[in-house]
């Protein structure tokens, strides 16, 4: 099957999730999207899958404009989907959540298993993919119920077959035997897209890559180009921000991690042993794609991930494994990565979220009793101070742009006596003039002698804040590195390179 | 929006446009079609009555008679309606001078200076359902708030009261103490009773909403084994009767004995409650560690917040107001515990999850809420007196009234109100930290 996307364009509010994305997939061919978290594929396959509905643009299935309305649609047309997240009931047999919602029937309404499970054993046969029906599911090992997935989709006849970042949850060697059965499902014929952030994998498997960006396509790419190629492709080159600077000055060091290890959600080792010194008047920006380690990392240091082994020293005491409340207390700073998760009340008001984290504090609060008229002149100080644009401090943030939200815990962290800031994807999401906002607060802190550290998936900003850049690949520090170092360099180094072989 | 609160947008952002002052009655007209909390609350309220209404109207033998007229001849229609008019008017008319004051009476006794206990028991009587009721309910609704379901309410409120009444009936001192070390005992035992369920959610991720469920069972098998066994059963009893109060551990009549009126110095308690729950919510650190929890699990962990010691915390607050509630309502009103002490109708703790939900949680809403519950239960007692029409047909509109606040959207429509749905949907966390 021939798939065209002509033109898609997807809004929600005033942000653009996909800009006037076309790419077309040819029958047999596995093309990649390659983008970061956040740059627009997921949106793009639920346009295609018919569970979000495109602004503008149209879809084509061999050359005919083919409107999709609903998943049901999309299954009629032969397009099945892998998510990321399995839709299996765990309790039910291979079989069964095979057939779940299209179920084979006999007379009187029974379900024909006997047909359904020839059937599985046929296409678990034809596409090498060795799944035994009538296995229960929560008995079988991801990478199985993945391809029950998968023969889920070719069981409705699907030609193009999306795969939504389908080796995020398996080792290495399932990942080998997925790339297997992506390469005969393309031999019979199957069209597949194959949606990943991961470049090594990309080059190994497709034929043709889009990169997509900030939900636009950046531009076409054969699996020939480097992986350090790629990745600057990914992370783009468009935003030049340029920041005012005093002269590079550090002075002792501030925080010393050593040889850290943090675990994902999943047991799996995220942080591998990372070292690193930040000192007084220096950023150190952490650059890398997004899913290296860098959200767990910085979890360990705010204290609200647990820390495997290693030490973390601010000032020369031990915070490793303090609870959140004692690293604020310890004067740590945060900005989280995601700001309406982890830093925000979304329906309290810009007062109470600009003394989220010290609501006790002196002149906050007394005997237990918050004191509004501090907490009001409090928030109209900093209102005032850090420009954000708020109707009145007593509107809920939920109200305020994603820029003035993310001014409200600048505000707020950057107010409070602090010895270190940490901040985790401070501009994501953010226009242009917040972005260069909250780069100036950053670096006018750093210009007052303190030390900060700036966890960034977007090389400018890694550039335009860091004194120093150390790039994070799959838990480790592949490398630190001045700012005056090649975009190529450091592409390799984000692409895991070693120092030497990218040349630094 | 009145033009001060936009002074402060800057000229990019600010409305396009800044509206004159309204004139009063475009301003009348606003509040009437705004999406405010009490505003929805009271077109939930008409509609309950009118759902009421048409339950009359189809459940009363006389006036579906009337109504089946009309299809022999249609010139009884205006009959129809005006039996199906009587007939509610009968019933609301009666809910109204059972619960709150009977106006004949009232100028009566205005007039003649007679006959006040009489033409006030409506009233007394409400405020001494209300009493417990509102107790229970804020206790309810500061979990809420927080995010977590008390469900055990009742429960809490049966330990409450038998461990009050222990205090109360087998204990002797004097009444300025005596009274106090009971009502402490009735919060000691509603804590005791509700820290299972926190410790249990907080320590191991149990669910509270089951746990505290099936903890109303425990409580009740818990107060039949109290009621019928040696040290509390009441002396020469066989029946499931406990020990009754010493005159020093109960809540006396506000207007004294002699005026027949129930209402007792509860209502002080109940006050002293809504004041303490008010300050806890609005004014305290501790209240705004329980209100960030309940909106956002993650951002009060990012923020220092202990979800444990907020989970365990909210659950001895919220129990120990039941207890406390428990032991009001044996101390203001039978002033002994029998087997049957909250039970089915009388289960104060179900109801205040409602009150609550009207009340959204807050402290001031629970007391206009509970009021209203009251007024409508007691009430009821006396259109069933009066009409006929049973008791039950309260606890329908007290429902269709809770319904139709849980669903403002509808509300809305009906109404054709404007502005954030925000502002007027009930929100329930059910945020579960972690598990």
């Amino acid at each position: 099957m021939q798939l065209e996307l002509r033109g898609i364009t997807k809004r929600f509010g005033s942000l653009t999730a996909n800009d006037h994305i076309s790419l077309t997939v040819e029958p047999g061919q596995i093309h990649s999207l390659l983008g970061e978290n956040g740059a627009g594929k997921s949106t793009l396959m639920n346009v295609l899958f018919g569970l979000l509905s495109p602004d503008e643009g149209e879809i084509l299935i061999d050359g005919v404009v083919t409107p999709i309305h609903d998943s049901g649609d999309a299954v009629r047309r032969g397009i099945g989907m892998v998510h990321q997240h399995f839709m299996l009931v765990p309790v039910f047999t291979v079989t069964e959540n095979v057939v779940l919602g299209f179920e084979p029937t006999k007379s009187l309404d029974r379900i024909d298993y006997k047909r359904a499970t020839q059937e599985i054993r046929e296409l678990s046969h034809r596409f090498k993919l060795d799944v035994d029906p009538e296995a229960t599911l929560e008995n079988l090992p991801v990478g199985i119920q993945q391809r029950v997935e998968i023969i889920k989709a070719l069981s409705h006849d699907a030609e193009l077959l999306i795969l939504d970042e389908p080796t995020a949850v398996l080792t290495p060697q399932e990942i080998e035997a997925l790339m297997e059965i992506m390469r005969s499902l393309a031999a019979a014929g199957k069209s597949i897209l194959f949606i990943t952030h991961k470049l090594k994998e990309v080059k190994e498997i497709a034929d043709v890559i889009t990169v997509i960006r900030l939900g636009k396509v950046v531009g076409t790419a054969e699996p020939t180009m480097s992986e350090g190629e790629l990745a600057s492709m990914m992370v783009g080159r468009s935003v030049n921000l340029t920041v005012e600077k005093t002269a590079y000055d550090p002075g002792e060091t501030v925080l010393e991690i050593r040889d850290l290890v943090v675990r994902d959600d999943r047991g799996l080792v995220a942080v591998d042993g990372v070292s690193l010194d930040i000192r007084a008047g220096e950023v150190l920006a952490v650059a890398g794609v997004q899913g290296n380690g860098q959200t767990e990392f910085v979890e360990a240091i705010v204290g609200m991930r647990r820390v495997e082994a290693g030490t973390i020293t601010l000032r020369g005491v031990d915070i490793t494994n303090l609870t959140p409340r004692e690293a604020l207390d310890a004067g740590l700073g945060h900005i989280p990565e995601d700001r309406q998760r982890d830093g925000l009340v979304l329906s309290m008001s810009v007062a109470d979220n600009l003394v989220l984290n010290t609501p006790r504090r002196a002149p906050f609060a007394k005997c237990g009793t918050r004191n509004f008229a501090a907490i009001n002149a409090n928030a109209e100080r900093l209102v005032h101070d850090f420009d954000i644009r708020t109707t009145s401090i007593f509107a809920p943030v939920s109200s305020l742009s994603g820029g003035n939200q993310q001014k409200v815990i600048v505000a707020r962290e950057l107010s409070r006596p602090l010895e270190f800031l940490v901040a985790s994807q401070p501009t994501r999401g953010l226009d242009v003039g917040s972005i260069e906002y909250v780069h100036r607060q950053i670096i006018e802190y750093r210009n007052r002698g303190n030390g900060s550290l700036i966890v960034t998936s977007e090389l400018d900003e890694a550039y335009a804040l860091g004194d120093r850049i150390a790039v994070m690949y799959e838990g480790k520090i592949s490398g630190v590195v001045e700012p005056s170092i090649s975009r190529e360099s450091i592409g390799l180094l984000m692409a895991g390179s070693s120092m030497a072989a990218a040349g630094v | 929006m009145s033009d001060a609160a936009t002074s402060k947008a800057p000229p990019e952002e600010a409305p396009t446009e800044n509206p004159p002052r309204p004139a009063l009655y475009r301003s009348l007209w606003a509040r009437y079609t705004s999406t405010s909390p009490i505003i929805v609350a009271l077109y939930a309220l008409t509609l309950g009555l009118v759902f009421g209404a048409i339950i009359i109207i189809v459940t009363t033998p006389a006036v579906l008679d009337a109504w089946r007229e009309i299809f022999r001849h249609w010139d009884a229609l205006p009959h129809a309606l005006n039996v199906s008019f009587n007939n509610v008017g009968a019933a609301y008319r009666a809910i109204f001078t059972g619960s709150v004051i009977d106006p004949q009476g009232f100028w009566h006794s205005l007039t003649t200076g007679q006959n006040w206990p009489n033409t006030l028991t409506p009233l007394s009587e409400t405020l001494t359902y209300a009493t417990p009721l509102l107790i229970v309910s804020v206790g309810v609704g500061i979990a809420f708030q927080t995010g977590l379901f008390n469900i055990g309410a009742n429960g809490q409120a049966v330990i409450g009261g038998v461990a009050g009444t222990v205090v109360g009936s087998m204990v002797r001192l004097p009444t300025f103490i005596h009274l106090p070390m009971a009502l402490v005992g009735g919060i000691l035992g509603g804590m005791l009773c509700a820290a299972v369920p926190g410790l249990l959610k907080a320590y191991t991720g149990a669910h509270e909403v089951i746990v505290t469920l099936m903890f109303n069972y425990v409580t009740y098998a818990f107060l039949l084994y109290a009621v019928l066994s040696t040290p509390f059963q009441q002396p020469g009893q066989q029946n499931d009767i406990g020990r009754t109060l010493y005159p020093s551990a109960i809540l006396a009549p506000l207007f004294g004995t002699k005026s027949g009126l129930r209402v007792s110095y509860g209502v002080v308690v109940a006050g002293a409650v809504v004041l303490f729950a008010w300050w806890l919510l609005d004014r305290s650190s501790l209240g705004f560690d329980f209100r960030v929890t309940g909106a956002n699990p993650s951002a009060a962990r990012a923020s220092g917040i202990s979800a444990k010691s907020v989970i365990v915390i909210v659950f001895l607050i919220s129990g120990g107001l039941a207890g406390l509630a428990g032991f009001v309502q044996v101390a203001s009103t039978t002033h002994y515990i029998d087997g049957g002490f909250l039970i089915g109708n009388a289960g104060i703790g179900f109801t205040a999850i409602t009150v609550a939900l009207l009340g959204r949680n807050r402290p001031v809403g629970i007391l206009w809420a509970s009021l209203l519950f009251a007024a409508l239960s007691v009430g009821g007692r006396n259109m069933q007196a009066a009409t006929g029409i049973p008791l039950d047909l309260a606890t329908v509109i007290q429902s269709a009234v809770v319904l139709f606040v849980a669903t403002p959207i509808l509300v809305k429509e009906i109404f054709h109100l404007r502005g954030t749905s925000q502002a007027s949907t009930l929100k329930i966390s059910t945020n579960v930290w972690g598990s």
